[in-house]
This record gives C-alpha cells, structure tokens and sequence, in this order.
C-alpha cells in the first residue's frame, strides 16, 4: 500500500508519495497553473515514475490539501494546509513547535503542544504582502531571476529597511532607494527583512521555531536572518516545501493504513 | 415585513402618517408612541448587504467624499439612494424607501450613524435630532441613565411639531409595554438554542430578528414571536436539530457577513458545526424596558448595549453566554468598516481563549463590502478551525 500526500497550493502541486513505514519513495513539484485537476494527475505520474511505480497504482490512498485541495480527483479525502504542515512538521520535529509556513499567497503560524495538537495558528489578513508572491513581484519589478534573490541577500553589507504593508507601495519605496543609489543587495536584504517583519507581527513565536514552505526552501537566508532577530535556532525540516504534502500522507496513512 | 414596508410607501405618498427614520437602537418606542411610521435605514443596509447589492453602490459614495474605510451601511444605503436602486424594488414593488418626515438617530451604534442621517437631513431637508450616547463605560450609573432619559425627552418637542400631535403618555407607555413584551419573546427564542442539539442557528435568527429591529412596539412582532418560539420549542421536544449530528458549537462574535450567510451557513452546517448565539443577535434583548417608568428604562437599555461598553465588560458579557449556550468556540468577525461591532482588535479572542479554555479564530471581512472579504481564505480558515476542535475532543 502507498499512501500520497497532494498539497495544491496558490504557486505550485506538491505530490509525496510513503510507504508503510513512512519512508518517502516519491515526490514531484509543479506549478499549479489554471487547471488543478490535471497538475495534481500530472504530478503524481511523475511521482510514480520517480519511485517506479505503476502509473496505475490500484493500492494507493490519498488526502489533498491546499487551495486546490477540492480538485484533486483521485483523493480520498482532504484536509486544512494548516492540518497538513502541523502534521509533516510534528512528524520531523515531535515537541512542543511553533510552525511558520510562508507560501505563495498566505503565512501561516500554527502552534503545537507536546502531543503535537494544535494550540493555535493564524493566517495573514488578505494581503498578500510578506508571502512568495510578494518577492515574486519585487523579483520581477527589479528584473532579477527569482532564484537569483537568496544570493543577492547573502552579499548584503547594509539592510535597508522597507516601511509599508503593501507590496505595491513596498515597490514604490524600493524605486526610490534605487534613485538614491542603494545596492541592489541591500535591497534584496530589506525585502527578506519585510517577510520576516509581516511573520513576526502575526503571532507570539514559541520557544522551538520551524519554518516551512517554498520561499524558505529556496531563500533559506530568510531563516538566518530569523535566528539573528530571535536570538535562537530555527529548524528546517529535509523537506520544507513538501511538508503539507507529507502531512497529507501521513494523514492518509492513519485514516487508511488499518 | 411587507406591511410594515407598503405601509410606509403608502404614508410616505399620501402624507399621513409621518415617518421617521431611526437608527436601529434608537428610540423607536417614543417615535411609535407618537404616532410614526419608523423606518430603519441600517436595515435597508442589512437588506443590501444580503441581496450582495451594496458592494455595487459603495463606490458612487466614495466618490462624494465618503471614505471606503467608513461604515459600508452607511455607503452602501446612500449610494443605493444616489442610484435610485433599491431591494425594496424588487422585494415589494416599491420604488424607493419612504420620504422621512424627520430623522432621529442615536449614537449608541456609532458616529456613522449621526454622519449618515446627516447627509439625509442636507439632502433631503428634514430635521435631524438625536441622541449622544456614552461609549466605553463599564458601569453604569443613575447620572448616565438620567442623562439619556432626558436627552429623549429633549427629542419631543420637534417630533410634536414634525407629526402636529400632542405627545400621549398612556400611547407611549403602551408602545414601551410592547417592546418589552416582543424583547423578552426574543430572548426567548435566541435561547432557544441552550438546547443540545440547538434548533436553530445564528443564520437563521440573522432572519427572524428582524421584527425585533423594525416592529418592536407593536402588536405584530409580539404576535411573530408568540408563533416562533413554540416551534422552537416543539423542535427541542422532538430533539430535531438545526445541524443533522451536531458536533461542534460556535459563537458569533462581530457584525454578520450579510452576503455570505448562505455559504457561511452551509460550510459550517457540513462541518457539524452549530452557531449557537451571538452578540449580534443578542443586541435587540431589551427586557428591562418598564411602561412605568418609560424615559428611564429607555435610557438603562439603550446605554446598557454590549456596543457601547468597555472591554471588562464585554469579556464577562460572553464569558456569561458561554455558561449558558456552552460552546467550545469563537468565530470573531472582524468587520472592516465596522470598528465598533469588532471586539478582536484589543487582544479579546487571546483573552477568551485563555481564560474560557476554548478556541478563537478571527475571519477578516465585512458587514457589506464584499471586497473586504476572501471567501477562500476564510473558507479555509473556517475548516482548519474546525479540524482544531477536532483534535482537541
């Protein structure tokens, strides 16, 4: 029996694919695009591949998350993102954890107890400011390769800080420091700094700090920025980006495996 | 409801009876006492937010000057009356909400209350008077209490002169007698749902409040009433459950999201999830009022309103209503343009959970202005609470 782990999120299909012990044998990521129903069918093909499976897999239960979870045709069952990455993060981490999940479209900051139950948790207001799309668009208005920001960040000598809430005029404000000759740098360094401040001012941290989600899986800076503001560790789990999908398949073994 | 809004279509044509506006908690027995139609303007606001009309007016509003930031009843309901469109259009065939003969408001909603009837006075020139209410009180004292009762006494000479009748103590004090007898069926009916399963939602008495806004007074919210609360009853009896399964039981804290109720109802309906009382629905109880002492009665209930007092006060209010209704959770509603009906925003919800034991969630949103809410963040919001309560059983 396998068990698949569907996170869709807002910017990317997040398919894991676990065995009986919990071992992941397969997982494959893709942009979610405009139809969910096919980038989840797209992205467990390729997850069977990887693990070469059958593509025709009969013994296999899955549960769906993210935005698209509703979409996803081959699930069993579905379950909350928020559920899902407690869960993947309780499975790496089983304490007492205070979860920061930063993904395409919205934060998150889930509290666990010991017994990994959730306490807790809060998501951003409807602004998508502080969230993956805001760095996708401050990528794109300084034309910089996306991939390129971590290592711009890293080469930071001076933080520059960005005041606004609002990604818009957060772009503005950063037009205006390229007028005063700032570095780009520097730049970057502040808008890591504004995903950090907008995390920050959602909820009380815990003692023990996760992070999780796409944006720190490629920008891990942003955690060591985060432990220099926290005066402490922050772990990351081996798979930040696919820690809903495999809560999911953890979710899915507990609901199926007996 | 189509009475009481052909009635006024036809008073506001022929001239006889005079109609007053009011604000919802205003001071609705003296204007039926003296002989006024009473028409609410923040439930015409209701009524827009519901028929998901008020997000297409509130721009023509903001374009007068009126902040979108400001409350959506207010632009909703004057840009509803800049585009001469109107649900009552549609509801009753009636081409617009009747002609005031006077405006009365009183501020113990807000201030928007007083800038809205203000901008009717201008507009349509008709006298504008009101009462000042106290805000963030904690207890309450004879001195505020005088005060109010005054201030409505105040009101009586400009509503002798607008109706062209002499004020009646006897009328009056009959008016007082039928509001307190329709406050405490009300009450009745929202308690209703201490039973376990409830018979009824919040959603559902969103609906049947509103002969407790708009007809308290007369004989035909009393009788309303008096024909709810025994199917209530019969429901209870025969264990019939508003939630097929009921699991999960809810409190609304915040003004209702009138365009969603629907959805609303419906997710949380699928989720085995009950809300089983609210401040919102709770605001029209007014069973202290006395037709013995009508001015001074009028004055406790109407300063007595969760709306207007301090945190203490509001905190033990719900800690009360957790006791009774016993719910393991709170949705807070923090309404965008809507501050005053918005208790999260002072640190409530982590206080409550402490001290109750049990979980908040806050949605973002809006009383009207749909723009102000993401239905699929919310939605989302709304299940993982709900898996929360889940785990913690």
């Amino acid at each position: 029996m396998i068990f698949a782990g569907v996170d869709v999120g807002s910017s990317t299909t997040k398919v894991v694919l676990m065995d009986r012990d919990k071992s992941l044998v397969g997982w494959s990521v893709q942009r979610s695009g405009t139809d969910f129903a096919i980038v989840a069918e797209a992205c467990l093909q390729q997850a069977l591949n990887q693990a070469g499976l059958a593509t025709n897999l009969k013994e296999m239960k899955t549960i769906s998350t993210g935005y698209g979870r509703k979409n996803v045709q081959y699930s069993n069952g579905d379950k909350t993102e928020i559920s899902c990455h407690a869960r993947g993060c309780y499975y790496y981490f089983p304490q007492a954890i205070t979860i920061i999940d930063i993904g395409g479209q919205d934060n998150k900051v889930i509290q666990l107890n010991e017994k990994g139950q959730r306490i807790n948790f809060k998501m951003n207001r409807k602004c998508a400011a502080g969230t993956g799309a805001f760095l996708e668009e401050m990528a794109l208005r300084l034309n910089i390769p996306l991939e390129d920001l971590e290592g711009l960040a890293r080469q930071s000598q001076e933080v520059i800080e960005l005041g606004s809430f609002c990604t818009v005029f957060t772009a503005t404000e950063v037009l205006e420091k390229i007028r005063q000759g700032k570095k780009v740098p520097d730049i970057v360094k502040g808008l890591f700094l504004s995903i950090i401040k907008r995390v920050l001012e959602m909820d009380l941290l815990g003692e023990q700090v996760i992070m999780t989600g796409g944006v720190v899986a490629f920008n891990p800076y942003l955690k060591v920025m985060l432990e220099e503001i926290i005066h402490r560790s922050v772990w990351v789990p081996k798979y930040p980006q696919l820690t809903g999908a495999i809560g999911a398949a953890l979710f899915a073994q507990e609901a199926f495996l007996s | 409801m189509a009475d009481h809004f052909l009635d006024m279509d036809r008073a506001a044509k022929e001239g006889t009876p005079k109609i007053a506006w009011c604000t919802s908690v205003g001071p609705a027995e003296l204007l039926r006492g003296m002989g006024f139609l009473v028409y609410f303007p923040e439930n015409h606001g209701a009524m827009l937010g519901a028929s998901r009309m008020a997000t297409d007016f509130i721009p023509a509003t903001n374009a007068i000057g009126y902040s979108p930031d400001i409350c959506s009843y207010l632009t909703s309901d004057i840009g509803s009356y800049i585009k001469k469109i109107t649900p009552l259009q549609k509801a009753y065939g009636i081409d617009s909400v009747p002609k005031p003969d006077v405006l009365v408001f009183n501020t113990n909603q807000c201030r928007d209350v007083k800038d809205w009837f203000s901008w009717y006075a201008r507009e349509l020139r008709v006298p504008l008077i009101g009462i000042h209410s106290y805000r963030n009180i904690g207890t309450i004292t004879q001195y505020e209490i005088r005060d109010i009762a005054e201030q409505i006494k105040g009101l009586i000479p400009t509503l002798e002169e607008v109706s062209g009748r002499k004020f009646d103590p006897d009328r009056f004090k009959e008016t007082v007698r039928l509001s307190r007898d329709c406050s405490r069926l009300w009450r009745a009916t929202l308690e209703s749902s201490t039973a376990i399963p409830s018979p009824w939602t919040f959603f559902d008495a969103t609906i049947h409040m509103a002969p407790a806004v708009v007809s308290r007074g007369t004989q035909e919210a009393v009788d309303y009433y008096q024909t709810l609360l025994p199917e209530l009853k019969q429901r209870i009896e025969d264990g019939v459950a508003a939630i097929d399964g009921e699991k999960h039981r809810l409190y609304w804290e915040g003004m209702p999201i009138w365009g969603k109720l629907r959805p609303l109802s419906e997710l949380l309906s699928s989720l085995k999830s009950c809300v089983v009382a609210s401040t919102y629905c709770n605001s029209w109880i007014f069973d202290q009022l006395d037709p013995d002492q009508p001015f001074e009665s009028m004055g406790r209930v109407y300063t007595e309103l969760f709306i207007v007092r301090d945190e203490v006060y509001k905190e033990q209010y719900i800690k009360n209503c957790h006791q009774l209704f016993k719910f393991d959770g709170i949705l807070f509603h923090d309404a965008k343009t809507c501050p005053n009906n918005t208790n999260n925003r002072y640190g409530m919800p982590e206080r409550l959970a402490k001290k109750l034991g049990i979980s908040t969630l806050t949605i973002n949103g809006d009383l009207n202005d749909l723009r102000c809410y993401s239905e699929e963040q919310s939605k989302t919001q709304i299940e993982a609470f709900i898996e929360q309560l889940e785990e913690r059983r």
